[in-house]
């Protein structure tokens, strides 16, 4: 559909991040690949700013939290190239108890609440950032409630347990 | 930018006035504070606080199985609901790999369609009554009744719709339903029309709209904006266009652009948005007499929950229906991305799943969260009167906003 296939995307950027990006994989049709935090926003710069892939528009930046990994908290970025009309997803993957990473206001603008959403639930820290507080919760809040350690509802409550209903 | 404190108040040398908008303010249609810094009547600097109507969807989506969470969608963008709805059900078809049938595409568009329609004549008409004119909204208030009188038809509700099912719709639309989509698109061009008429060419609308917060593309762009706002500073992105999903490219209409990006250009691109709107449902209500009659969802009975009557007399409906409600069927471990146009611009679905029934995380795409943000910076230096009608202009809703 794509002016640009995902496959020249791929070739350019290996041809400029060698190794320090993994094998990308197309879920659903969208290049999506993990790079590392002390690289991230040379490539979200690449990106942007290459004269051919273009993507200049920030779709979105969320966070995802997998306790049992070792490093168990990721940020998500979507970005679109509105000229090329192709996505691709970059995630990058974080210590646990200690997530930063470096801000992506410094190339878009609208990155600032983004950040701020993901820092608000996640507690990723965004290096940088102008002004990295909570959002959408109470400033007073001390946890960071979209972490997979905090139930949704009363843990002491007996009578929705999985094992009930076989799983 | 702006996001120093601006609540101490101490200073006795200090010329502004800290000025609270909101957050239940009657200009503001909805839970918005910003706390302004007035030089008169002029706007300093603000920061907005947003969150008041937080109820963390994305929290509960992780815990509720995939048909459950319909009913949180609703909850976003509360004035077009449908459009939300039929997102979530895409980003699950595509998710579970399901292949609706034409019909089936064709009922959604219309649905999606007539909310678009619904949610643009809000803004429109709040629009008018920020200027200081209250016919035009009382116009269009009825035409969006009969908006919610035709999903009444189609799903029982009015507001939150919880409107069709993964897989499909619950129901076929009835002859009524039919009938009214028919009425509309015969008495709603007039009215439409009419309100144009009034607005249009109104001296006193375009002197309070014209040149009001003109955002160029590049500033628009770099903040992430989507949907009639951003088509109105003139950037061709619809999401019905670049990545067509519910059989958008078998329909001919045209995206309205703007070249100034001030208020009175989001206006006119909204008002064009819905004479599109019209012409998509006319050739939808045209290609719907080609198909088979009575297809209302796609053949997947691991997915779609069946007819009550079948679940209590047919055995395998029994099997299916506790298999679906128990969640007993596995899923791909994937993740997904799908994204509609929503009446207030890209409304996003970021699915991952590890097989189970529910979500491992869902993240929405809200176009109000990420329009929103601009609104505190570029309100300095302009009239409070201006930023009123500005936000009215974003059409910010604040369900969609908080999630």
């Amino acid at each position: 559909m794509g002016k640009i296939s995902n496959q020249q995307v791929v070739q350019s950027l290996t041809s400029k991040f060698r190794d320090k990006i993994t094998i990308p994989t197309e879920p659903f049709g969208l290049l999506t690949f993990e790079t590392s935090s002390d690289i991230i926003n040379e490539v979200l710069r690449f990106l942007k700013e290459d004269k051919e892939l273009k993507f200049n528009y920030l779709t979105d930046i969320t966070g995802i939290h997998f306790p049992e990994q070792a490093l168990s908290i990721g940020v998500i970025y979507h970005l679109h190239s509105l000229t090329n009309n192709v996505r691709v997803r970059i995630k990058v993957f974080l210590d646990g108890n200690a997530p930063k990473i470096p801000t992506a206001t410094n190339l878009w603008n609208g990155a600032n609440w983004m950040e701020r959403e993901t820092y608000d639930f996640f507690g990723i820290i965004f290096e940088g950032h102008p002004n990295l507080v909570r959002i959408l919760n109470v400033d007073d809040m001390t946890v960071f409630p979209m972490r997979r350690e905090h139930p949704l509802e009363d843990p002491n409550r007996v009578d929705k347990k999985d094992y009930f209903f076989g799983r | 930018m702006m996001n120093q404190p601006i609540f101490t108040d101490n200073d006795p040398q200090k010329e502004t006035i800290t000025l609270n908008l909101g957050p239940t303010h009657p200009a503001t249609h909805g839970v918005f504070q910003n706390v302004l810094e007035m030089d008169g009547e002029r706007i300093v600097s603000g920061v907005s606080t947003i969150g008041y109507i937080h109820r963390a969807f994305e929290k509960i989506a992780e815990h509720r199985p995939f048909y459950q969470i319909t009913p949180l969608t609703d909850r976003l963008n509360y004035c077009s609901s449908p459009i939300n709805n039929m997102g979530w059900h895409m980003t699950v078809e595509k998710l579970l790999g399901i292949e609706m049938p034409k019909r089936v595409d064709y009922l959604r568009v219309i649905v999606m369609e007539l909310s678009r329609i619904s949610d643009h004549l809000i803004c429109n008409g709040i629009l008018g009554v920020d200027t200081g004119a209250f016919s035009g909204f009382l116009y269009l208030m009825e035409e969006r009744e009969h908006i919610y009188e035709i999903y009444e038809e189609i799903c029982g509700a009015r507001l939150t719709t919880n409107i069709g099912r993964i897989g499909g719709f619950e129901r076929d639309f009835n002859d009524i339903a039919f009938a009214k989509i028919k009425n509309f698109l015969v008495k709603f061009p007039p009215i439409l029309k009419e309100f144009e008429g009034l607005f249009n060419r109104n001296r006193i609308f375009i002197e309070r709209t014209s040149g009001v917060a003109a955002v160029d593309a590049e500033t628009a762009l770099n903040y992430s904006w989507s949907g009639p706002i951003l088509r109105a500073t003139g950037v061709d992105y619809d999401v019905r266009i670049n990545e067509p999903y519910s059989s958008y490219q078998d329909f001919d209409f045209e995206i309205p652009v703007g070249t100034a990006g001030d208020v009175y250009d989001r206006y006119i691109v909204r008002n064009e948005e819905m004479w599109q709107s019209l012409r998509i449902i006319e050739q939808a209500l045209q290609k719907i007499e080609k198909e088979p009659k009575g297809i209302f969802h796609a053949d997947v009975p691991e997915f779609y929950l069946p007819p009550k009557e079948d679940v209590y007399n047919n055995m395998e409906a029994l099997i299916y229906h506790f298999k679906i409600v128990m969640g007993e069927i596995d899923t791909p471990k994937t993740e997904v991305y799908h994204a509609v146009e929503g009446g207030n611009g890209e409304l996003g679905f970021y699915l991952v799943n590890d097989g189970g029934r529910s979500p491992y995380r869902l993240h929405f795409r809200r176009p109000s969260f990420i329009n929103y943000q601009m609104y505190a910076p570029m309100s300095a230096g302009m009239l409070l009167s201006d930023a009123i009608l500005n936000m009215s202009s974003l059409n910010v809703i604040a369900g969609e906003l908080d999630a």
